[in-house]
């Protein structure tokens, strides 16, 4: 049973003198997918058809690295219903696509470069006669040596296998006195294993070509609509207006939704055959077909006084890519950039690469770099706490990050930064009051759990910290701008954007937004598709404050031309009128006309972009003020350990996260034990295993996620400091309640069994021997 | 593909005898996700779950033995009254899936399947049970021991069908532990059975996800025998570790993803002696002296 608790430190509170809007800022509405979603009658994309549609399939490679010797395609020609075969010859424009590099081809055309990469796709009739002509066609590859040590690629020592190199980023950060030593010294080595997004909604799309085929329509679950649709028109050599894309219902992303899957094969069979094509992934395909959380190896040593204080901090990090670029780049500067923690460093000599494998591409997944960065400066932390004899709080009260401070990449940090209150208060929170295997002793409370492997004398308790520091937004000069267009009429407001609503919540937020801003009850939520400006991706903690800020700029334009409305008919400054719960008032008068009557029969609408301050790429020492906004939060983990048979339960995880501001309480606490489910799995379970190139654990048989009974309870604390920086003092909060998480739970395991573990996820292997 | 539903056995047995080709579905937890990974083709199938005969289980108090049909859930193992039989098929029942699974998948299917990481099947090969086939030539009994030839091969024959396991219904302790990464909803990195006979003065270990098939440990069962006293329900506690010892020197296990020949044969040896321990749990004043 998990069960959260939330209280506040501070109370933002609103006098409202008028009728009370219900599902405002600060309140906890129900979401409006919410019903849809628990019934089971919401659409998700894989419950898209429409008449006459075909299904498409995808011929994947069987090697890790091989050259494609021939491809014969006319066995599946020859199989009745078959109306499409498409290899690489087939894509009208760019073979490739990426986010950042585009070196990821649509289908192989002269080696492919992991076990899954697409050769071939059908659409056919039936999904069962796309299985047989897939079985029809014959690819003759000549198998090559695959590198699978990323060790190598980044030394050089392995042969390129791909033209651009082996390598797809080194970055170095130096500052301050690089031969600075301290009193005290620690150092490890860290591994991060590669973990899986595994949202639940697997892939899918449906394609509608345009008569004549000159454009296409996709329903997709995606997490950026308009970058989708600039990659797929530039590979199917189309006008970027030529390419429609609405959001189909998304079933979670977590970051695998960002890159293309699925995309260009659908929309190319669906103008190939003049017919509506859909696809919709298996979960092994899904496992397959999709970036995943890159793994990394990291060394990493602390330098510091006698009493704990660090000195300069050393790093080389790795992180295996796969056989693509994806967002690798900036994954990396994001673990390098974040090597620090949220702690206070003068000097640093870190080196990081990112580099190509014949392992599964790697991408986005939330946390995005920082994970594995954090899972290293977090083991050094209670090292160095260990060395200099401090308790795992106190080493970080005394390093802990403030206003002002700079990273190491010279940046100065400009948001509100309560590390020192996330301690503090997580560590405020009661620790389990239940003893081991709980009240009643029930064996499901165990470590094993269901498989009743243990007694309650065999079992040993542990405590751990984790403590991190996380970009907010895009970074390196990109601007990820969002945009929102807001329409009202007769006292309803609809809004219109193109934020993806993923399962975060955004579709709750932005009715909020509206009713607090303009004073109505009923807002309706327009199509989230491409006829709109980008809103730019559902990621990187970022559309609360991106799209948030936009719907929250396009409602005050509206509501200036509504004052100046209300103002003229009523000879009132406009700049005097104010909205007070459902009506426009004069704030030095006695004016009060309801926003509904005041707009009868009347259209005000106006288009927003929120773009954020302008960041810098890094020098090749590091230097630069590459990110635009940060947020803090801290973990405790309480586990119970089986050390005998390496069986771990994790207990209480308590948090104190730095938010902001609470736009929609249920909504941060819903984010918070999420990401916390996900940062367990990376602790203990979650990891998908790749022997010579192959995946052995493409299902949920073995790649496992946290149930209910490895779930802890979560107690968690808000901190709200509305940020200045904020459109609406809010930070994003979805990424930082994974990222400490896992380090906290391994340290809490170190702690129970007094054993250096240095590598997540942890085995019952590595807890026994 | 052809479905046909059987709803009594000797309609499934000429169903079968018609298309001796046809695969077996009851619960369906194990061929559909077969079948949907492409890891099986089937161009028949005979539905058996609705078999009357396969639903229904009896506890003969002649012989004190118990017979399950095959079609019997695990949800029913779980819980009164059969696990009142066998303790150890409900606790192994218990570690099965998710609730849904258990609701479907029946020990026939278990039997079967004949997994080396199937749940229920160390219970069986502890308590030595006797697996019930049929078809329209007639019916035999194969001893479980002998059933399984090596991981999901099985005796079986075209045209066969598993109509039940009978166990003995024993006096004395019994219990299930099962390792896994998860701590539910998980498949056994390795798992152990143990089941006392009081009045036979027998033990009983049996082993799973260590061997290609469920494995018994001879050796590590005489230790225990001949440390144990049946009457007063204890053992000489120095006899616990070699017991412990001689389960994992039973053990064959290999190293595969899910995880290494090492940790499961120290699994063996752990769950072992904690089982012992849980079935003697008071020592025998003075014997470690």
């Amino acid at each position: 049973m998990s069960a959260t608790t939330a209280t506040t430190t501070t109370t933002t509170t609103t006098t409202t003198t008028g009728a009370p809007v219900t599902g405002r800022l600060g309140d906890s509405p129900v979401r409006p997918d919410g019903i849809a979603k628990v019934q089971g009658s919401f659409a998700f994309s894989g419950d898209l058809s429409a008449d006459g549609s075909l299904w498409g399939a995808t011929l994947r490679s069987p090697h890790p690295y091989a050259r494609i010797v021939s491809i014969d395609l006319s066995g599946a020609w020859a199989i009745n219903g078959v109306e499409a075969v498409v290899t690489a010859e087939d894509v009208p424009g760019k073979p490739t696509y990426g986010l950042i590099d585009q070196d990821q081809p649509v289908f192989a055309s002269e080696y492919v470069r992991y076990v899954g990469e697409p050769v071939a796709a059908v659409a056919a009739n039936h999904p069962e006669t796309c299985r047989r002509a897939l079985a029809a066609i014959r690819v003759e590859y000549e198998v090559l040596e695959p590198l699978t040590d990323p060790e190598r690629a980044a030394d050089g020592t392995f042969p390129p296998i791909h033209p651009n190199g082996n390598v797809f980023r080194h970055q170095r950060i130096v500052r301050g006195d690089t031969e600075a030593t301290g009193e005290v010294v620690v150092e490890s080595d860290y591994e991060i294993g590669m973990q899986d997004q595994a949202f639940l909604g697997l892939e899918a799309a449906l394609a509608i070509p345009d008569p004549g085929g000159e454009g296409v329509e996709l329903y997709v679950a995606t997490q950026w609509l308009h970058e989708d649709r600039g990659q797929i028109a530039a590979c199917l050599d189309l006008p970027a207006e030529k390419v429609r894309l609405t959001l189909g219902g998304v079933g979670g992303a977590f970051g695998a939704r960002e890159d293309i899957s699925l995309q260009v094969h659908t929309c190319l069979l669906a103008l190939r055959t003049g017919r509506p094509v859909r696809i919709a992934y298996s979960r092994e395909e899904s496992f397959l077909g999709h970036v995943h959380r890159h793994p990394a190896r990291i060394w990493m040593r602390h330098h510091a006084t006698r009493d704990g204080k660090i000195v300069k901090i050393e790093a080389r990090i790795v992180m295996d890519g796969g056989a693509y670029a994806s967002t690798s780049s900036a994954v990396l500067i994001n673990a390098v950039t974040h090597m620090q923690g949220p702690y206070k460093c003068e000097n640093a000599v870190v080196d990081g690469w990112a580099v190509r494998t014949n392992h599964l591409p790697c991408g986005a997944m939330r946390g995005f770099g920082v994970v594995q960065a954090c899972f290293a400066h977090e083991g050094q932390m209670d090292r160095l706490a260990a060395a200099c004899g401090l308790d795992p709080v106190e080493i970080r009260l005394r390093n802990a990050m403030e206003t002002g401070d700079r990273l190491i990449t010279g940046q100065v940090i400009e948001n509100v930064a309560p590390v020192r209150e996330c301690i503090l208060e997580t560590a405020a929170l009661p620790l389990p009051d239940e003893p081991v295997g709980g009240h009643d002793g029930d064996p499901m409370r165990l470590p094993g759990g269901a498989g009743l492997t243990a007694d309650r004398s065999h079992i040993r308790r542990g405590i751990g910290w984790g403590v991190a520091i996380k970009n907010l937004m895009y970074s390196e000069g990109f601007d990820d701008f969002s945009t929102a267009r807001v329409t009202l009429r007769d006292g309803v407001a609809s809004l219109k954007f193109a934020t993806a609503e993923v399962g975060q919540g955004f579709v709750t937020l932005a009715g909020q937004i509206a009713r607090s801003v303009l004073g109505v009850d009923d807002v309706v939520l327009e199509p989230i598709d491409t006829t709109v400006g980008s809103a730019g991706s559902t990621s990187a903690s970022r559309q609360t404050w991106m799209s948030g800020g936009a719907v929250d700029g396009a409602c005050r334009l509206v509501r200036e031309q509504l004052f100046a409305h209300v103002g003229a008919q009523h000879g009132v400054d406009p700049l005097r009128l104010a909205i007070d719960g459902r009506d426009v008032v004069d704030t030095m008068g006695d004016l009060c006309v309801p926003v509904a009557q005041a707009t009868a029969g009347l259209v005000f609408e106006d288009t927003f972009e929120h773009h954020h301050r302008p960041t810098e790429e890094l020098d090749e020492n590091g230097q630069g003020n590459c990110h635009t906004a940060f947020a803090f939060v801290a973990h405790r983990a309480v586990v119970d350990v089986d050390p005998e048979l390496g069986l771990v339960k994790v207990v209480q995880i308590a948090t104190a996260q730095d938010v902001g501001r609470a736009l929609n309480p249920l909504s941060v606490i819903g984010q918070i034990e999420g990401g916390i489910a996900q940062g367990v799995g990376l602790a203990v379970m979650e990891e998908i295993v790749q022997i010579d190139g192959r995946v052995r654990n493409a299902n949920f048989t073995d790649y496992l996620l946290p149930t209910f009974l490895d779930m802890p309870d979560v107690v968690a604390t808000l901190i709200e400091h509305p940020d200045p920086m904020a459109p609406l003092g809010a930070k994003g909060v979805g990424e930082p309640p994974c990222i400490s998480s896992t380090p906290a739970v391994v340290a809490a395991i170190r702690d129970a069994i007094g054993k250096d573990l240095t590598r997540t996820p942890v085995r019952p292997s590595d807890i026994v021997f | 593909m052809s479905v046909t539903v059987a709803h009594t056995l000797d309609e499934a047995l000429e169903l079968l005898a018609a298309t001796p080709s046809a695969t077996v579905l009851a619960g369906g937890t194990d061929l559909m996700v077969e079948l949907n990974m492409g890891h099986r083709r089937t161009d028949a199938v005979v539905c058996v779950n609705r078999v009357g005969e396969l639903r229904s289980w009896r506890h003969d108090p002649g012989t004190d033995t118990l017979r399950i049909g095959a079609a019997i859930t695990y949800a029913e193992l779980m819980d009164a009254p059969l696990a009142g039989f066998s303790p150890a098929l409900a606790q192994a029942a218990r570690t099965v899936g998710s609730p849904q699974i258990r609701n479907a998948a029946t020990i026939g299917g278990n039997v079967g399947t004949a997994s080396p990481a199937g749940d229920g099947l160390p219970v069986l090969r502890a308590l030595d049970a006797v697996v019930h086939l049929a078809s329209t030539a007639g019916t035999r009994d194969v001893p479980f021991a002998e059933f399984a030839t090596g991981p999901k091969r099985t005796v079986v024959q075209p045209g066969e069908l598993i109509t039940g396991v009978t166990i003995p219904v024993l006096n004395g302790f019994q219990g299930y532990s099962k390792v896994g990464v998860r701590n539910a909803m998980v498949i056994a990195t390795a798992s152990a059975c143990l089941a006392v006979d009081t009045n036979g003065h027998t033990v009983r270990l049996a082993l799973g996800s260590v061997g290609p098939v469920i494995l018994r440990a001879p050796e590590a069962e005489t230790i225990a025998v001949q440390a144990a006293d049946f009457e007063a329900g204890t053992i000489d506690p120095e006899a616990i570790p070699a017991f412990a010892a001689a389960a994992a020197a039973a053990a064959r296990p290999i190293d595969d993803h899910r995880s290494t020949a090492a940790y499961r044969r120290r699994a063996i040896e752990v769950l072992s002696r904690r089982l012992l321990t849980r079935a003697f749990p008071a020592p025998t004043p003075g014997a470690s002296s």
